[in-house]
């Protein structure tokens, strides 16, 4: 181990870490929000960078299809509630409209972009459109009903939906990996470390979207109304805050957040059907350093993680993720010894 | 809730649809494969061989049922339970996975019923007397790769392996043979498929400064590795890698990164770029036309030649064995296992097999081809 070598292998952690920054920033999120842990967080990462690896090809990805069955099936939910409620019929025919237009336009548009091959920067935007509405989705279907149900229910549904999510996966991606292109080509080269344009950009995007969530929750009303969510449901609810509208918003971030780390390292390793949850699991573990609570410490935690994965993989490359993993013991002890068992209460 | 439910019922109503009916008489194969789960990349491709088999061997009814095993040794076993205990299977195929084929084992020997397992697995002395490898073993396929450094005068290497028992039967096969060459191995590494980089690895591995690198991974999974090695700035034609990798996969995910690499594989995935005194190339050829025909070209891969190489043994073994019983009884399972014993040499399209009551492998030193990647296809390396 000489400098050179711990350079590379830092910048390889830091660069790892920024992306499992960002999946421990929308787990955190979606906990503060609606108190679920978001397991299937790294599906949507295997979900983006594979719906645009099939793009690339001139294939319409079967995410499409998804999407389409999944807001037709929340469309019905929400005309069966519209009738129990008793709403008049000129109202009952905009609510699934409101849920199905966007989902519809999004599938029309990449069914009939898929075969042209557009530029990859297109085809990324279509991903991130087409990931991004899974989001509020997938809390429709599968949390709002019970978003009054305990930890461990919420936690049980997760572990059903990444089951599900990732099966779809293997039927609409297939069983082998794919590797997308950069998107930006250039190296620099920086003494004995080889900077490539796609790190500066894993970078770039990933400080830019945490610029932009702060913006969001400090300067905006929608992200205000998510903090007070996140602070006190109830509390939140008195003030006219919809808390199922919350949890959309918060999933839609997440499912965002997801497809976008999904196309920050789909460049750089391959990415099966599968890749998604070890990749969240380490966004975990990262937001498990802030408590499920705190979003600096959730990012400190993320670049302590990837830079641990790095130095492992050069000291003992069998035990890597054993080593990544157990980090999590002493993490829980400190923060079990400096906060008691006051979690325990719900 | 609803959804989940209605889940439920469509996953239990596709379990049931493969209970097909059965007559007695006929030669029933339960097959045992990942479809879903870490390994479907090889379970799928094994599925697609099976559908193209024939409709009758040896003039005896074929009756196979095919089992997802989702890649879970629990589910395995519970598979080779049913097959045995209600189907009473004359033959059990799978799994793709060695952990997975592994504890099937057991149980087949359990139950006196041959299996024909699609992986190269290692059991301990003693084990697995009724289990016959399909792939060949690592300590063959490592044959041309060793032969091929010791003429390129190649004295160190380095290994960079799946952390799982694919990659540990490679690391214990190959250091014989190589120590046998007088070749050292400086440095050993591990990584798992789902692995962003391997950066680390690379790095120690460049450290002790080998004249070549085996990688050893599957299909797509195999070009991660590669790329890292090729991004730290190893020479491409230093890099070696193994017959799990001899997929178009690993040139497709790999590009230009695997030109000029070497892959040892077995003879059906390159047939027609053989030399005609190979003896799988007839067969070779057969198994990639008949399935190219029906999934397009370029899909042929080992995995469904193994589903090919099946038959074959089968047409040799079946005839021998129908002397001694009917199949459906247990005399017929034994006389099947006795005749893969003693049918002899046998050239199928993945090499030239000689199964033997002692050796369950069976694959002869001929088997195993080294491939170069040239212009983004395989080209054989003259041995």
């Amino acid at each position: 181990m000489d400098v050179s070598i711990a350079g590379i292998l830092l910048l390889d952690g830091v660069t790892n870490g920024a992306v499992y920054g960002l999946l421990a920033l929308a787990i955190v999120l979606v906990f503060a929000v609606t108190r679920v842990i978001f397991i299937p967080q790294g599906e949507f990462v295997a979900f983006g960078a594979l719906t645009l690896a099939l793009l690339q090809l001139g294939k319409v990805p079967g995410t499409i299809w998804l999407l389409l069955a999944l807001a037709a099936l929340a469309a019905l939910l929400d005309v069966v509630d519209a009738l129990r409620r008793g709403l008049p019929s000129a109202q009952l025919a905009r609510i699934p409209l409101r849920t199905l237009v966007a989902p519809v336009l999004v599938a029309a548009l990449t069914w009939w972009a898929a075969p042209l091959k557009l530029h990859l920067l297109v085809q990324s935007a279509l991903t991130l459109a087409i990931v991004t509405l899974l989001g509020p989705l997938v809390y429709r279907l599968a949390y709002q009903r019970l978003a009054d149900a305990t930890v461990l229910v919420l936690l049980i549904v997760s572990v059903g939906v990444h089951f599900a999510l990732t099966g779809l996966g293997l039927v609409f991606f297939g069983a082998e990996g794919f590797r997308n292109p950069s998107f930006w080509e250039a190296r620099f080269a920086a003494g004995p470390l080889a900077i490539t344009g796609q790190t500066i950009f894993i970078f770039v995007a990933s400080i830019a979207l945490i610029v932009a969530l702060w913006l969001f929750f400090g300067r905006t009303l929608r992200g205000k109304a998510l903090r007070a969510t996140a602070v006190n449901r109830l509390g939140a609810r008195l003030m006219g805050i919809s808390t199922a509208g919350a949890g959309r918003l918060s999933f839609g971030l997440a499912a965002f957040i997801g497809a976008l780390s999904g196309l920050l390292i789909g460049p750089t390793t391959t990415i099966f059907y599968d890749s998604g949850f070890l990749i969240g699991l380490k966004g975990f573990v990262a937001a498990i350093f802030g408590g499920l609570a705190s979003y600096p410490a959730a990012a400190l935690g993320a670049l302590m993680v990837g830079i641990l994965e790095s130095f492992s993989s050069f000291y003992a490359s069998a035990f890597k993720e054993v080593i990544v993993f157990t980090l999590i013991i002493p993490v829980l002890l400190w923060r079990s010894f400096q906060h008691g068992h006051d979690d325990e209460e719900e | 809730m609803k959804t989940i439910r209605l889940l439920a019922l469509a996953a239990a109503a596709g379990v049931g649809a493969t209970f097909a009916p059965q007559a007695l008489a006929d030669l029933t194969i339960g097959v045992s494969i990942a479809l879903t789960g870490p390994t479907s990349a090889l379970g799928i491709p094994t599925k697609n061989g099976i559908a193209l088999w024939p409709k009758e061997i040896a003039g005896e009814k074929l009756n196979v049922i095919v089992l997802d095993d989702a890649t879970d040794p629990t589910t395995a076993v519970k598979n080779t339970r049913k097959f045995i205990n209600e189907d009473k299977v004359d033959l059990i195929v799978g799994s793709v996975a060695t952990p997975v084929a592994a504890a099937m084992a057991d149980v087949a020997a359990e139950g006196k019923t041959v299996q024909l397992m699609l992986s190269p697995v290692n059991l301990p002395e003693g084990k697995g007397a009724w289990s016959f490898r399909m792939p060949q073993s690592a300590a063959v396929m490592a044959i041309p790769i060793v032969e091929h450094w010791k003429k390129n005068g190649v004295k160190t290497y380095g290994f960079l392996g799946y952390a799982d028992a694919y990659g540990e039967a490679w690391l214990k096969d190959i250091a014989p043979l190589a120590e046998k060459a007088g070749i050292k191995q400086v440095a050993v590494e591990r990584f798992a498929r789902t692995d962003t980089a391997v950066t680390g690895q690379a790095l120690k591995l460049m450290s002790a400064n080998p004249d070549a690198i085996l990688v050893v991974a599957s299909g797509s999974g195999a070009a991660m590795p590669h790329k890292g090695l090729v991004e730290r700035g190893y020479p491409k034609a230093k890099i070696y890698q193994t017959h799990g990798a001899a997929t178009m996969d690993l040139i497709r995910v790999g590009g230009a990164d695997v030109e000029g690499s070497f892959v040892s594989s077995g003879p059906a995935v390159v047939a027609e770029k053989l030399p005609e005194t190979n003896a799988s190339k007839k067969l070779g050829v057969q198994y990639k036309t008949e399935f190219e025909k029906a999934y397009g070209k370029g899909s042929a891969n080992q995995f469904g030649a193994h589903a090919f190489d099946v038959v074959i043994v089968l047409q040799k073994a079946v005839p021998i064995a129908l002397k001694k019983g009917k199949p459906g009884t247990p005399e017929f399972r034994a006389a099947l296992k006795e005749a893969f014993e003693t049918m002899g040499r046998t050239p199928v399209s993945q090499g030239v097999l000689n199964w033997t009551a002692t050796d369950h492998f069976g694959f002869l030193p001929e088997t195993g081809v080294l491939l170069k990647v040239a212009g983004g296809d395989w080209q054989v390396v003259p041995n």
